[in-house]
């Protein structure tokens, strides 16, 4: 394999009945990165029925050209359908890095690719960066439960491909005035070649409205909430923010409140720009999937937790005295109260 | 009809600690358990065989002490148990490991059912049950809530970001398990003196002749690890002194507003 | 701990300690309270087979030893004593069935408690406790039957069990000799369940009063020979007695572990309170009393295994365990100080849950009598 051969950044535009996911964004940022540092381009792969809110997207965020494939049989995702559009740009056009968000379906996606590419894939990654020499991306990793990272090459074989965490990155900023290259593939995958359907949906009962990976405003509870009822305040509180409630795994695995909420290394990573831990130790585990936002603070009643080593405020307190104070605080500051 | 399980010995990762001086991991004295999503997978997989009758076969890939592992999923009901072993396995990586297990599940099968957990949470990858079902060709679904079999059709409930999709496909399928999936049962007594007394058999390089060893351990891994390193956490908190309550949260958002956060 | 555990009891106990944490204690501080366990949570020891482990293969138990099931009793206690006593109950007197009545019977009795059933032990009465050949209770024979009339009291699992042992009397002149054994469905007309007793330790266990008024029960539910009932009664207690015993090891146990644990944590005088001499002393006698017990209670159940009555050594077991039983609590109390007393901390239950071993299984008075009978009995 001459690896001279493969060139260019792709960013797969991972879409859910035809609306992009803010992670497809997030990985054009990338994906720019690292294709300046590899003196390519950065291109993005769009897939699907509905695809002109992808194709605007795309433009929007940086993509200097956008692959597209267009068919009813991309209507919903599917290995078998996305996979072939996939692997036949790829037979075409020799990416040298691509980049998918670690989606249920893009960690699929991923993995069928890079099975029948014979290429290496690295899962949710939370850092890039390229090795001049070599033009090897380094894909770095929590593993471990988060206790560990590391830094993967695939250093043999082309294309070098990542799956990384949606709201491991933020959006990069949107491009005045470009115009990518638009390039459309006419490929059509059989029906009888796809081997799974899908036949009917049932849309996520969020109460809030704010999914936890968008959400600005974090309240997060843990073990020291004690019961499924006390997670009302912190709604309270993140209603008052203008945010969303997450948890630790402590506080799913007890059933106070469903796993959709838990954020951390078997859940889902957020960086929002407030995370508020209530009650959470700060295990390793919960620290992976939130570390990274902008402002953390934690209330817990030992001094000795965790949590404190990567909050930027903290209080040694008890959470059912200081969530409360601080919704009354909030209700005053919102002239809702005296 | 027939299932197997692909399941996984892994350290018990929120008992890992790191050495402060050392900065490396303690791995002494960390429980080795079945990883959690396995068993959720093996779980499912006992209940398909209670409902359609059948067998249950649990696979490993890893070192003798992974048997323990094969052991217990007897004891909670399945039937045969299989290490894969072997020192050209070593230092695969997903696609090797992955391509492994589907010779191996080649030639256990033929298979109606292959189960596995949707990540193992010491690797984290989730790549490899998918990848088993590349290698061998068939459908498969990833991180499931429920699977309804009839026949050899089967509807599945997925769970993706968005909410569930009802996904309908024919056998042979391999899906992978969540914690959503079930509740893993304990095993019996029973089960449990028996597993103790089970024969596993090891499967080494030498029972897949038709192996293509370009594939598998080091050399067969087309991704390596540069280099490891253990997170630094900085700790700059800025500790807020109780007075009371209301005047904590007082203090906390002025210096929120002051700092243009909130 | 100082017995040499074969891999197999290792597992064994490891997998009812797994269940036990994560299933069942969560709950036990408020069901303590209540004063009741729903039958949802007996469902975990059903499931994995808790309530047929001694009982041979051939009536679908598992066939364990006494020394074994002993183990595994021990660990579920250090949970809940009260939730394992449920079960023991339940077993001793399927067990007395298996050894006292017709394979028949055996097998009848076997199969309901098989599918998840509890069993109760009907002899005590108002004024039938330490002297349980003065009780009341009445069978009058008619024709291929038998007529019931007793008034049971302090019954467990009274309210909830499937099947009664009861024992009654069949000939009014005969003395202890005139006490018949007796199967009795809890769904047969004439059985009426008192009122749950509202007692100060093993609070999850079930104990109510029993009436039983005008029962008919057929002839071939008597087991054994007419008038063999007392003798019955005495082989069961023996048996029961000398297990119960692992239970409050169990207590024990559990108590020795939370007040290590807490000793090592509370810090007065600037060190932990596990620096200081009293406190060592009470610990090192709570551990010694503990290991001693266990010790005990292991040789008594190999010697059961074994074909042994137990006459003697099972009573010097329940003695010894349960007196003990009464100073380790009470010193786990101690140790937490005033948190011991509150109901906040784990410690108060089980020096609650413990007093009973002196008192029932028959009382330590009068086990210290068949002790002394024995001796006397043994030297020539």
């Amino acid at each position: 394999m001459d690896l001279k051969q493969y060139q260019d950044v792709w960013v797969f535009i991972d879409c859910f009945q035809g609306h992009p996911k803010d992670v497809g964004y997030e990985l054009l940022g990338q994906g720019r990165l690292l294709a300046e540092a590899l003196k390519q381009k950065c291109c993005a792969v769009i897939i699907g029925e509905n695809v002109d809110e992808a194709i605007k997207g795309a433009t929007e965020y940086g993509a200097d050209i956008i692959y597209v494939v267009r068919g009813e049989e991309y209507a919903n995702y599917s290995a078998d359908a996305y996979g072939h559009a996939f692997l036949e740009l790829c037979e075409k056009y020799h990416p040298n890095t691509i980049l998918i968000g670690a989606t249920a379906n893009g960690r699929d996606l991923g993995s069928k690719l890079a099975i029948r590419l014979k290429t290496g894939l690295t899962a949710d990654c939370t850092a890039l960066s390229v090795e001049e020499d070599t033009g090897n991306v380094v894909w770095e990793r929590p593993a471990f439960g988060g206790n560990l990272y590391a830094r993967i090459l695939c250093s043999e074989t082309r294309p070098q491909m990542g799956t990384v965490r949606p709201g491991a990155f933020k959006k990069p900023q949107k491009c005045q005035n470009k115009l990518p290259v638009m390039i459309r593939e006419d490929i059509r995958t059989k029906q009888e070649d796809i081997l799974t359907k899908v036949i009917d949906f049932i849309k996520a009962n969020d109460e809030s409205g704010i999914k936890l990976e968008e959400a600005e405003y974090i309240v997060a509870g843990g073990r020291g909430l004690k019961g499924a009822e006390n997670f009302a305040m912190l709604k309270e509180l993140a209603d008052l923010l203008g945010g969303s409630v997450g948890a630790s795994r402590a506080a799913v695995d007890a059933g106070w409140i469903p796993q959709s909420k838990q954020v951390g290394q078997t859940g889902k990573t957020v960086t929002p720009k407030v995370y508020i831990a209530c009650g959470i130790s700060g295990a390793v585990q919960h620290l992976a999937g939130m570390t990274e936002s902008d402002t953390i603070i934690a209330i817990n009643k030992d001094a000795s937790a965790p949590i404190f080593e990567v909050a930027d405020y903290g209080i040694v307190g008890d959470v059912f005295e200081m969530v409360p104070a601080m919704i009354k605080e909030m209700r005053i500051s919102k002239n809702l109260e005296q | 009809m027939n299932i197997v399980v692909c399941v996984k010995q892994v350290p018990d990762t929120t008992e890992i600690k790191i050495d402060p001086i050392k900065n490396t991991l303690i791995r002494q004295g960390v429980p080795s358990i079945m990883n959690p999503f396995d068993k959720n997978a093996l779980e499912e997989a006992i209940q398909l065989k209670e409902q359609h009758s059948g067998s249950v076969t649990v696979i490993s890939m890893g070192p003798e002490q992974a048997k323990a592992t094969l052991r217990e999923a007897l004891s909670m009901g399945a039937d045969k148990a299989y290490l894969v072993t072997d020192r050209a396995f070593g230092g695969s990586d997903t696609y090797a490991t992955s391509y492994i297990l589907s010779k191996v599940i080649e030639k256990l099968g033929p298979f109606d059912v292959i189960l596995g957990g949707k990540q193992a949470i010491d690797g984290d990858t989730g790549q490899t049950a998918p990848s088993i079902a590349e290698h061998l060709g068939i459908a498969r679904l990833t991180h499931i809530r429920s699977m309804k079999i009839d026949g050899n059709k089967c509807v599945v409930e997925r769970e993706i970001e968005e909410g569930i999709e009802i996904v309908e496909a024919k056998l042979p399928i391999l899906c992978t398990a969540t914690k959503e999936t079930n509740k893993p049962r304990y095993a019996t007594i029973k089960g449990k003196i028996e597993s103790l007394k089970a024969d596993i058999e090891n499967i080494t390089l030498a029972d897949l002749p038709n192996m293509d060893t370009t594939k598998i351990g080091l050399k067969g891994s087309p991704t390596r690890v540069k280099s490891t390193f253990i997170p630094e956490r900085k700790s700059s908190c800025e500790m807020l002194e109780i007075v009371n309550p209301r005047e904590t949260a007082k203090v906390l958002f002025g210096k929120l507003a002051e700092a243009k956060i909130l | 701990m100082s017995l040499l555990y074969t891999e197999e009891q290792k597992a064994l106990i490891a997998l009812v300690k797994d269940m036990a944490e994560n299933e069942i204690k969560p709950y036990v501080q408020e069901l303590d309270e209540k004063g009741e366990c729903p039958g949802e949570l007996f469902k975990w020891a059903f499931d994995m087979g808790l309530h047929m482990l001694e009982i041979p293969e051939e009536f679908g138990g598992t066939g364990l030893s006494y020394e074994t099931t002993a183990m595994i009793f021990e660990e579920l206690a250090k949970v809940d004593a009260g939730y394992a006593i449920t079960f023991v109950t339940t077993f001793v007197a399927l067990r007395n069935v298996i050894l006292s009545g017709t394979p028949e019977q055996g097998k009848y009795f076997a199969d309901i408690i098989g599918k998840g059933n509890f069993a109760a032990f009907a002899l005590t009465e108002p004024n039938a406790g330490s002297d349980p050949a003065a009780l009341r209770g009445m069978a009058v024979k008619d024709g291929d039957d038998y007529i019931l009339n007793a008034t049971k009291t302090f019954i467990t699992n009274g309210e909830i069990a499937a099947l009664f042992v009861g024992f009654f009397k069949t000939d009014v002149k005969a003395g202890h000799k005139g006490i018949s054994a007796f199967i009795i469905d809890a769904n047969a007309p004439g059985i009426t369940i008192g009122q749950h007793e509202n007692k100060m330790g093993l609070r999850l266990s079930n104990t109510t009063d029993v009436t039983f008024e005008n029962v008919r029960v057929s002839a071939s539910s008597m087991v054994g020979a007419e008038g063999s009932g007392f003798k019955l009664a005495l082989n069961a207690l023996n048996l029961s007695r000398a297990f119960v015993a692992t239970l409050a090891v169990g207590i024990m146990q559990r108590a020795l572990d939370e007040s290590v644990k807490y000793a090592k944590e509370r810090k007065q005088f600037g060190k932990p309170i596990i620096k200081f001499q009293m406190v060592q002393q009470m610990l090192a006698d709570m551990a010694i009393k503990t290991e001693a017990s266990r010790v005990l209670v292991n040789n008594t159940m190999r010697m059961m295994d074994n074909g042994s009555l137990v006459r003697k050594e099972g009573s010097i077991t329940k003695t010894f365990v349960s007196d003990c039983a009464q100073e380790v609590t009470s010193n786990a109390v101690q140790i937490f100080g005033g948190y011991g007393y509150s109901k906040e901390y784990p410690v108060e239950k089980l020096m609650r849950d413990c007093k009973v071993f002196q008192i029932f299984e028959g009382a330590n008075q009068i086990q210290r009598m068949t002790i002394a009978n024995e001796l006397d009995r043994e030297y020539k």
